[in-house]
C-alpha cells in the first residue's frame, strides 16, 4: 500500500538528539526546578501512556527506573506539559525572573 | 520608583508594550514587568508582524524598527507525503510603503519597541517574575514579584503574560486551557546567506515571502507548518493541536525533522545551519475560549485572552490592538478616577466592536470542526494532490478514466452525500 499519513506517523523515528537542538539556545539555568511532579505515584500507577515523555518538545521528561525524571534545565517554557498531562499532575511555574532560556531571534 | 503607578503591565510582548506605550503617551505612570533578561527573550512568534496595527501606535515605524523583510508574497501549500499542491499571491503593492506585514525577530523587535516605551516615559523592569496579583476587597491593587520587597501597586494591572496566563487563571477569569484549545509549535531558525534566500524564494533583494503548509507538514494532524524568510535566516516551524499530538503520540521535533526531508522543502533549506530552537503554545480556542477580559482594577490582553485568529495565522496584530484598546479604556478610567470593572468595561466594548472579536466570531467553529472531522487534513488534502497527479501525469490513460479514478479516491468509502456534507460544513465554518 502506498504510504499515507497514518503509516508515516507509525514510521516516524527519532534519529535526532534533542540535546543538539537545545545546545543552540542560550540558557541561564536556575539551581531550583520550576517543574514539579505533584504525585509520582500517579505517573507510575495511573499513567500508562507517559505522554509527557513524548510530546514535550525539549524532552524534559524521561521515564527512568520507575519514575519520571524532570530535566527542567532544558525547558523551553512552553507550558504544554501542564495542559497536556492527562492527570494534571505537573505543577508548572515560570522559572524565576532572569532564569531559563533566553531567546535571541524568534 | 514611585510606590504606586497608574498602571502595571505584566509582560513585555507586543500586547503589553502597546498598552504601556499608549498609556504613557497620555501621561500615565506605567511600569512594565518582564521575566526575561530583556523584552523579547521569552517571546516566540512564527514571525509575521502586521504594519497597520503597529502603525496605530507608532506611525512609519518601519523606518527605524529592526525588521527582517517586508512580505511581498504569501504561498499556500497543500502537502501530501512526497508531493504538494501550491498556490499563493504576490503583490508589488506589498513591496512598497506602507507595506502589509513584515517578518521580524521578536528578540530584536521587542527590545526596540520597549526602548520606544522607555523614551515615552515607561519604566521597564526586566528579570522579574510576577508571582501573583495582589487583591484587596475584590479588587486587584497591584502585583507581587519575586524580588525582595517586590510588591508594586497600581490603579490598574494589565495582564499581558502570554498564552499560559497563570495570573488570569489565578483570578478565576478562566479555567486551565484544554489540550484542544492550544497548538504546540516548534520552530528553528536556519541560517543562510541573504542572496541564497532571495534566489531560492524568487525574491528581489530585501523582500520576503511566507509559506503556510497544510496537511503533510503535520502528517494530517490539525495544524500547520510554515517557512518564513528573514534577512539571513529561514524560520521553519510546525504546530498541531496539543490534543492531537498527544493522541497520535508524536514528538513535535520529529514532525519538524520529517518536514525538513520533504522533497518540496529540502532544496529550500539545503546547507542551512540551525542556530536556535523554540517551542511555544498558540492559543487556538478562538471566540468561545476568550476569558473574562475585565475585572476590578485589571484587564487581560493578547495571547493571555486567547486573541489569536489561527485560520489566518494572525496574532501579533490582535495583541497590539487589544493592548491599545485596553490602554484607551484605562486612560478614560483615569480621567473618571474610577477603576472598577464597570469603568474598565469600555475595553471589552471597543474590543467587541473591533475586527478582533469580529474575526474570532467568524471562525468560532473552524478549529473544532477540523479536529472533530479528521478527513479534511487526512483525506481531502492528499486527494487534491492525487487529483492533480492523475490529470498531469501523461500515461496513455484517458482523461475520463482518470477522472473516474479521482472521484473514487475522493469518495473513498464515503458516499457523495457525506463528502458534500463535509464541504458544506467547512464552508459554513469559514464563511
Amino acid at each position: 500500500m502506498k504510504e499515507n499519513f497514518t503509516t508515516k506517523i507509525r514510521e516516524l523515528k527519532t534519529e535526532i538528539n534533542i540535546d543538539d537542538k537545545l545546545y543552540l539556545n542560550r540558557w541561564k539555568p536556575d539551581h531550583q526546578s520550576h517543574l514539579e511532579i505533584i504525585d509520582p505515584k500517579v505517573c507510575e500507577a495511573k499513567c500508562s501512556g507517559k505522554d509527557c515523555t513524548i510530546f514535550c518538545p525539549a524532552r524534559v521528561y524521561e521515564w527512568r527506573d520507575g519514575r519520571i525524571a524532570v530535566g527542567y534545565e532544558g525547558c523551553l517554557e512552553c507550558g504544554a506539559c501542564r495542559i497536556g498531562c492527562p492527570h494534571q499532575n505537573i505543577r508548572w511555574r515560570y522559572p524565576r525572573g532572569g532564569y531559563g532560556v533566553q531567546f535571541r531571534l524568534a | 520608583m514611585p510606590e504606586k503607578f497608574d498602571a502595571i503591565v505584566v509582560g513585555a510582548g507586543v500586547a503589553g508594550l502597546a498598552a504601556a506605550y499608549k498609556m504613557s503617551q497620555a501621561g500615565l505612570s506605567v511600569v512594565v514587568i518582564e521575566r526575561g533578561d530583556y523584552p523579547g527573550a521569552k517571546n516566540v512568534m512564527g514571525g509575521v508582524l502586521y504594519r497597520s496595527m503597529m502603525e496605530d501606535l507608532i506611525p512609519e515605524f518601519w523606518k527605524e524598527a529592526p525588521l527582517q523583510r517586508p512580505v511581498v508574497e504569501q504561498r499556500f501549500w497543500f502537502m501530501d507525503i512526497d508531493s504538494v499542491v501550491t498556490t499563493g499571491y504576490k503583490s508589488q503593492d506589498w513591496a512598497r510603503e506602507p507595506y502589509n506585514c513584515f517578518t521580524v525577530f521578536r528578540g530584536q523587535f521587542d527590545q526596540w519597541f520597549a526602548r520606544k516605551c522607555t523614551e515615552a516615559g515607561v519604566v521597564i523592569v526586566n528579570e522579574t517574575l510576577v508571582e501573583e496579583c495582589l487583591v484587596e476587597n475584590d479588587k486587584v491593587v497591584g502585583v507581587r514579584t519575586n524580588r525582595p520587597e517586590g510588591d508594586i501597586y497600581a490603579n490598574v494591572v494589565v495582564l499581558a503574560d502570554g498564552v499560559n496566563s497563570l495570573l488570569a487563571k489565578q483570578l478565576g477569569f478562566h479555567q486551565e486551557w484544554q489540550p484542544q484549545q492550544v497548538a504546540l509549535a516548534v520552530m528553528e531558525e536556519l541560517k543562510l546567506p541573504s542572496e541564497v534566500i532571495e534566489e531560492r524564494f524568487n525574491l528581489e533583494p530585501g523582500m520576503g515571502t511566507t509559506i503556510e503548509i497544510f496537511g503533510g507538514g503535520t502528517l494530517g494532524l490539525v495544524g500547520t507548518a510554515f517557512i518564513y524568510t528573514n534577512k539571513e535566516h529561514l524560520s521553519l516551524g510546525v504546530g498541531a493541536l496539543l490534543s492531537q499530538l498527544r493522541q497520535a503520540k508524536i514528538k513535535p521535533y520529529d514532525l519538524l525533522e520529517n518536514l525538513k526531508k520533504h522533497p518540496a522543502v529540502r532544496p529550500l533549506i539545503r546547507n542551512a545551519e540551525p542556530v536556535e530552537y523554540y517551542a511555544h503554545l498558540i492559543p487556538e480556542g478562538g471566540y468561545k475560549a476568550v476569558p473574562q477580559l475585565v475585572g476590578n482594577g485589571v484587564v487581560v490582553v493578547g495571547d493571555a485572552a486567547q486573541l489569536v485568529n489561527g485560520i489566518h495565522r494572525e496574532g501579533s496584530n490582535l495583541a497590539m490592538t487589544s493592548g491599545r484598546l485596553a490602554a484607551e479604556a484605562i486612560i478614560r478610567a483615569h480621567q473618571m478616577g474610577e477603576f472598577d470593572r464597570r469603568a474598565l468595561s469600555h475595553y471589552e466594548e471597543t474590543l467587541r466592536n473591533s475586527y478582533v472579536m469580529a474575526d474570532l466570531k467568524k471562525y468560532k467553529d473552524s478549529s473544532h470542526l477540523f479536529e472533530k472531522n479528521p478527513k479534511y487534513f487526512n483525506e481531502y488534502l492528499p486527494a487534491a494532490n492525487m487529483a492533480l497527479h492523475e490529470m498531469l501525469t501523461v500515461d496513455g490513460t484517458s482523461k475520463k478514466d482518470k477522472q473516474k479514478r479521482i472521484m473514487q479516491r475522493i469518495l473513498g468509502g464515503n458516499s457523495l452525500y457525506s463528502v458534500g456534507k463535509d464541504l458544506y460544513q467547512a464552508w459554513k465554518a469559514m464563511r
